[in-house]
């Protein structure tokens, strides 16, 4: 049961996350009907700056990368990942694909290649700009700074109060009794008196099962002499079977916030409306008074924007950042496209329904079939999905005319 | 008016130049094969031959994937997945069998002796098992058009790769082979992450060459051929070509497993090449590879293809200093050629039709 609790959580996770890639997949597909093949490489530009950003700012603003910064410092390194990537997915467009719009669509498809293969490859390239900034992102794999604590929301703290040393140098005695039960974890966090000069700590109970009487040594992890926390105030926290991480929560909540922005914007708008004129014809839209042009631009802003909180959310998730050029990034950009033909591709709210599912059906193939494979159901799902529907779940069946 | 049927008999040519016209050209590619080895072999050195042996292979893939590519104008970027499928079935098959037969890695006999017999074997087989991969990849292109189909045979490379990457640890003694438990054979003993090592280095000017030049005549012929002008009018138009009753399902399944079939024989002979034959061979970053040689080629144009083969790969052994350039340089390639000549250097014609003695070709071709 915690298995499965365990696995739903990752998938609505994750899910939301391939959501948010394929929105970008799916909105230019609906316009100019290609698969931007560079847009995966957005998501990964969308990481890697919120990174740079990330270290670049807190080495200016004097932090310590040790420590989770103020919440609205992440939304400023979200803003500049999202401004970055807007930016470049405007350029892109600009240069590379408006000069084909006329072009066979397999044209385009190469161009997408070549611009997907020149961001991997700028982005391995690294040149000094300050000390404490070097841009692109090089060839060594970093780690994201974390900007949220890695909390769980649903820990309970079993008692407070205040702590003395025990005689054991790793032991410590609490002043109400407690019990430890089998099989679950224990979070001791401390909050020392300010004379001893140390910052707030957080231990792991290490005791065997039973119960504890407030004169009875409980053992902790501790990597310093329990002595030196002693008359510290403490909370000790039961940690659930199955953690539901801020982060986990920040991700899909955002997520969901960015898929509700997105719908109202283009079924209420001008803009919206606009869009949804183009994909429907960019002739006829343009004989309309629909500045073409303009549409797509916004459109791949938009997407790109979206892909940006991808890459910020996912690096959030999975701080250990891939070389740009990594095939990992590849193969998540690929899911996520999946995520957006299965959904039906050109359809915004197909890509919310082809995210989560493939995100289910990889994390649940994993746990319970062989965790080696979960590339393989996805596509496997894919050419199901394409053999059986070719239009997607939500997808409508456009007849070809001669 | 005559009857078609009865005409049909007196405009074919006599069996035997028939016949001899049609072998022919691959008696010359077997001259040339002995040539390549003989004359140029002695006389360039060790890294000359290595780059040698890698734009043969090279023109295989490319010459292979334009067929599909070029011809039928599908777009597949797996064909790094055929390739390694070839590479992984002709590697175990000259590897098991040498340990087998002759207790050794090492490539037995000399100059066409029984180990490069043995190699050449496993590339036939390894090239007809990819092209069975083929025919199963071609199978949906029938309801897949463009990028679609491009997606899917994406998605069969990394499928072949993260098969790859599964199997067993190789199986190192001649006891050890002969004992192996069925559940040692399954998944195959191919090494798995690690990568197949110790295949035998069988490979050389003569086989990559030969390979080379049967797949270009056979690609020439092929796009002279009626199949060709099947190929040829899907690219220009699916549904006239329908219309005109090509069996479009037949074509694009045939072009898949032919060029499938090639890309598995030039993996064969990869894989007696390179010291150790990894899993990420399959992956798309190979596929791009080739793909751009086709692209920058001109897609349907055998010598451009050809051409473009071979300056991709010596141009990077010539810039090693720039090596963190060359894919941007691709890059940058690809996309300014896609605005400039979307064609490729040659378009669908080859070099020989800038000629100015060239004789004007039906415009089909």
């Amino acid at each position: 049961m915690a298995d499965f609790l365990q696995t739903l959580i990752t998938a609505i996770t994750v899910g939301s996350l391939y959501a948010l890639i394929a929105l970008g997949y799916t909105m230019v597909y609906g316009i100019l009907k290609f698969i931007n093949f560079a847009h995966s490489d957005i998501f990964v530009l969308g990481a890697w700056s919120s990174y740079t950003a990330a270290t670049f700012l807190m080495s200016r603003f004097g932090m310590d990368p040790g420590h989770v910064p103020p919440i609205w410092f992440g939304g400023l390194v979200l803003l500049i990942a999202m401004i970055v990537c807007g930016t470049v997915g405007f350029t892109i467009e600009r240069l590379a694909y408006k000069p084909l719009r006329r072009a066979p669509r397999l044209n385009v498809l190469i161009t997408a290649i070549g611009v997907s293969l020149l961001l991997q490859n700028v982005g391995q390239l690294q040149f000094k700009i300050a000390d404490d900034l070097r841009l692109p992102f090089g060839t060594r794999p970093q780690r994201m700074p974390s900007l949220l604590p890695d909390t769980a929301l649903n820990d309970s703290t079993i008692a407070r109060g205040t702590l003395t040393a025990g005689e054991a140098k790793d032991a410590v005695r609490f002043d109400t009794p407690i019990t430890v039960t089998e099989d679950r974890g224990y979070r001791l966090d401390v909050t020392p008196p300010p004379a001893a000069g140390l910052e707030n700590l957080t231990y792991r109970l290490m005791a065997a099962p039973g119960s504890y009487a407030p004169d009875q040594d409980v053992t902790i992890d501790a990597n310093i002499d329990a002595a030196e926390i002693n008359g510290s105030s403490y909370r000790l926290v039961l940690e659930p079977v199955v953690p539901i991480l801020l982060v986990d929560v920040a991700i899909v909540v955002s997520a969901i916030a960015l898929m509700i922005g997105l719908e109202l914007l283009v079924y209420r708008t001008r803009m919206g409306a606009a869009m949804r004129a183009c994909s429907h014809s960019t002739d006829l839209a343009s004989l309309m008074g629909v500045p073409v042009d303009r549409v797509i631009s916004f459109t791949f802003i938009l997407g790109s924007m979206l892909a940006a909180a991808a890459g910020f959310l996912n690096s959030l998730k999975y701080p250990g950042l891939n070389l740009p050029a990594h095939e990992i990034w590849v193969l998540l950009g690929l899911k996520a496209f999946v995520a957006a033909v299965v959904g039906g591709i050109g359809n915004v709210r197909g890509a919310v329904l082809g995210g989560f599912l493939i995100a289910f059906i990889e994390f649940f193939g994993m746990r319970y079939i062989d965790t080696n494979l979960r590339d393989v159901y996805v596509f496997v799902v894919l050419i199901i999905v394409l053999l059986v529907k070719p239009s997607g779940l939500l997808g409508s069946t456009v007849r070809e005319k001669v | 008016m005559q009857q078609l049927s009865s005409r049909i008999p007196s405009l074919k040519p006599a069996a035997g130049p028939a016949l001899g016209l049609g072998v022919l050209p691959y008696v010359l590619c077997v001259g040339f094969a002995f040539l390549m080895h003989f004359a140029v072999g002695p006389i360039v050195g060790d890294f000359a031959m290595s780059v040698l042996l890698q734009a043969g292979i090279a023109i295989v893939l490319a010459v292979s994937l334009n067929i599909i590519n070029g011809f039928t104008g599908q777009f597949s970027i797996g064909h790094a997945g055929f390739m390694a499928v070839g590479g992984y079935v002709a590697g175990s098959i000259s590897y098991y069998t040498s340990m087998i037969l002759w207790n050794s890695p090492a490539p037995h006999g000399g100059f066409l002796g029984s180990g490069q017999w043995l190699m050449a074997l496993g590339c036939v087989v390894g090239g007809a098992a990819a092209a069975g991969c083929g025919y199963l990849v071609g199978l949906p292109s029938l309801r897949l058009r463009g990028d679609y189909l491009a997606i899917v045979t994406l998605g069969f490379g990394e499928i072949i790769r993260v098969l790859l990457q599964r199997t067993q640890p190789l199986l190192f003694t001649r006891e050890e082979i002969v004992n192996a438990t069925a559940s040692q054979l399954f998944p195959p003993p191919f090494g798995g992450a690690q990568g197949f090592e110790r295949i035998p280095n069988s490979a050389n000017l003569f086989w990559v060459f030969l390979a080379t030049a049967i797949t270009v005549v056979f690609a020439v012929r092929l796009k002279h051929s009626s199949s060709g002008r099947a190929f040829l009018s899907i690219r220009e138009d699916e549904i006239a070509a329908r219309a005109m009753g090509v069996n479009i399902t037949k074509y694009k399944v045939r072009a898949f497993v032919l060029a499938a079939f090639f890309a598995g024989i030039a993996g064969g002979l990869y894989a007696h090449v390179v010291p150790i034959l990894r899993p990420i061979d399959a992956g798309f970053q190979k596929s791009f590879e080739v793909i751009i040689m086709v692209v920058l080629g001109g897609m349907g144009s055998v010598s451009g293809v050809i051409l473009a083969a071979i300056i991709l790969t010596i141009l990077p052994e010539l810039l090693r200093d720039f090596a963190q350039y060359r894919l941007i340089i691709y890059a940058l390639l690809l996309i300014v050629m896609m605005i400039v000549r979307p064609q490729g250097l040659f378009g669908v014609r080859e070099i020989w039709d800038y000629f100015p003695f060239a004789k004007k070709r039906s415009r089909a071709a």
